[in-house]
């Protein structure tokens, strides 16, 4: 096994470990290998297991972490943000309602500044009550100050996993982030995916020194005081500053994960867009469904590709410009539904991009997969056919909803 | 009053890096009405001294010599507990004194 040699900031590339995990034991894994100071949980389908396995390399005696067993999300929340002051490099996991509940406390953390990480295994929020996948929970917590990152895949969401630490305590952020990854179709999903060497997670992701420290009798702080009007907005200004500065950090921490692992992450990935009329831009496992449908459609013969939107928050305006403008048409997909809306939130956010560009690009809004209905190669062809053929009515349209 | 900082002056978060620093923010740009004290119908019983809850009443040699108004909310409970006749400390509105 190769370790991992940080020179000058290059990375030496390391031997992968080959294996089959889910989702939910892939990003366990990848924080058992970081070796958190503190991790709090609280069990909600289907991020339960992501949890228990961690537990699991509590109890055996595998990682040093602090787990502490909270009452509820909220809890699991304030949990993290009290250890995050006191000096400790911490992580939670939920989804759905448990991440409704930590409401409050999601911009507590990202208002502090504390660069807590938390996976987020997109589940439809209630009601009526449902345990599938879709992105209605963290599409909700969009303007909560969180960096949000999507995971494709098992892989991806394991790297993602290593990355947000790295991203989260970079001096220039100081951010939370929620890495996401599609409830079932990844969680419980085993694939094949290469591992990183425990020495290299660990050597990659450093130690974390915290500035200012809760419990520093020397150096007495007070966190989270009352801020009146005149300054809670200079407070606010620092953090819009803080999610501007966050794309460069990303991409430098991708440019060493790459160095490391020969996996780069762009904040979007394009797919064989480079002669594509058309495109559909999606996030999460759909990306790959897509990309499926991509490939057969070209063997017919059809320009068509796709846009993966990896980082949601912030949002890679330019990157997705540059990326849709020399297309025909495109069809932005959104796993959730913002009602009242003119459609769904990644909709709205792509068309807010392009609008006051030169492009004539036409866009239409594919809604789909809601409480985990299913998408397959069959359900996304027909809109590949309508962008190709111009047809962008319904502009806003549900697939596989029965009518 | 001093200069409020711009944002890229002040912690980040809201933190306060140091302690005490209550005694620096000024109060008393919270102020709508402003305490005054009438020295001639005082009759130094100190009750104002005791009941103001930002120890803004300003005792010189056991006597009450006026207020902070750095850091005075304006809250007029020293008024109110005043038990001279005729009342020793009155409220004025701010206003009054924006030309100051």
């Amino acid at each position: 096994m190769t370790i991992a040699q940080t020179k000058r900031g290059k990375n030496t590339r390391v031997a992968g470990i080959r294996t089959a995990l889910t989702g939910n034991d892939a990003v366990a894994e990848a924080w058992r290998q970081v070796d958190l100071d503190v991790v709090a949980a609280y069990p909600i389908t289907p991020q339960t297991e992501l949890m228990h396995k961690f537990a699991e390399f509590v109890a055996d005696g595998k990682v040093t972490t602090k787990l502490v067993l909270v009452e509820s999300e909220h809890s699991a929340m304030s949990c993290v943000i009290g250890a995050s002051a006191s000096g400790c490099r911490c992580a939670t996991a939920t989804c759905a309602n448990g991440l409704a509940l930590m409401w409050e406390m999601l911009y507590i953390a990202a208002s502090l500044r504390y660069p807590i990480v938390m996976a987020d295994v997109n589940r439809a929020l209630s009601g009526p009550l449902n345990i599938h996948c879709d992105h209605s929970d963290t599409m909700g917590a969009r303007d909560a100050g969180w960096i949000h990152l999507f995971s494709e895949n098992v892989q991806e969401a394991y790297d993602n996993a290593i990355q947000a630490f790295r991203i989260a305590e970079h001096p220039d952020i100081l951010l939370p982030v929620m890495v996401m990854l599609d409830g079932f179709i990844l969680s419980h999903t085993t694939e094949v995916l290469e591992l990183v060497p425990d020495d290299a997670v660990r050597a990659f992701v450093g130690e974390y020194k915290p500035d200012y420290l809760l419990l520093d009798p020397a150096h007495p702080i007070t966190v989270g005081p009352l801020d009146l009007p005149d300054y809670y907005f200079e407070h606010k200004r620092q953090q819009i500053e803080a999610m501007e500065a966050v794309p460069a950090v990303v991409t430098k921490v991708a440019e060493e994960y790459a160095e490391l692992t020969g996996r780069h992450y762009g904040f979007i990935e394009p797919y064989r867009l480079d002669d594509a009329r058309v495109a559909i831009v999606a996030l999460g496992s759909t990306a790959g469904t897509t990309k499926a449908t991509v490939d057969i459609l070209r063997e017919e013969g059809k320009p068509v590709g796709m846009v993966k939107v990896r980082m949601f928050r912030p949002f890679p305006v330019k990157e997705l410009v540059d990326a849709l403008s020399g297309l025909d048409a495109v069809a932005v997909f959104d796993r959730s539904a913002s009602f009242g809306a003119m459609g769904g939130p990644v909709y709205i956010e792509t068309l807010a991009a392009l609008y006051g560009t030169r492009t004539n690009v036409r866009v239409m809004n594919g809604i789909y997969g809601l409480g985990g209905r299913d998408i397959g190669t069959s359900l996304i062809r027909p809109v590949f056919e309508d962008l190709l053929k111009g047809k962008m009515e319904p502009q806003v349209r549900y697939i596989s909803v029965r009518e | 009053m001093s200069q409020l900082k711009k944002w890229k002056e002040v912690p980040r978060g809201g933190l306060i890096l140091k302690p005490g620093s209550a005694a620096e923010y000024e109060t008393g740009t919270w102020r709508t009405f402003r305490p005054i004290h009438h020295e001639d119908k005082c009759i130094q019983c100190l009750r104002c001294w005791i009941y103001c809850p930002d120890a803004a009443v300003i005792v010189k040699d056991g006597k009450v010599v006026g207020f902070d108004y750095v850091h005075c909310k304006g809250c007029g409970i020293c008024a109110r507990e005043c038990p001279a006749e005729p009342v020793a400390i009155t409220m004025s509105p701010e206003s009054d004194f924006d030309k100051e």
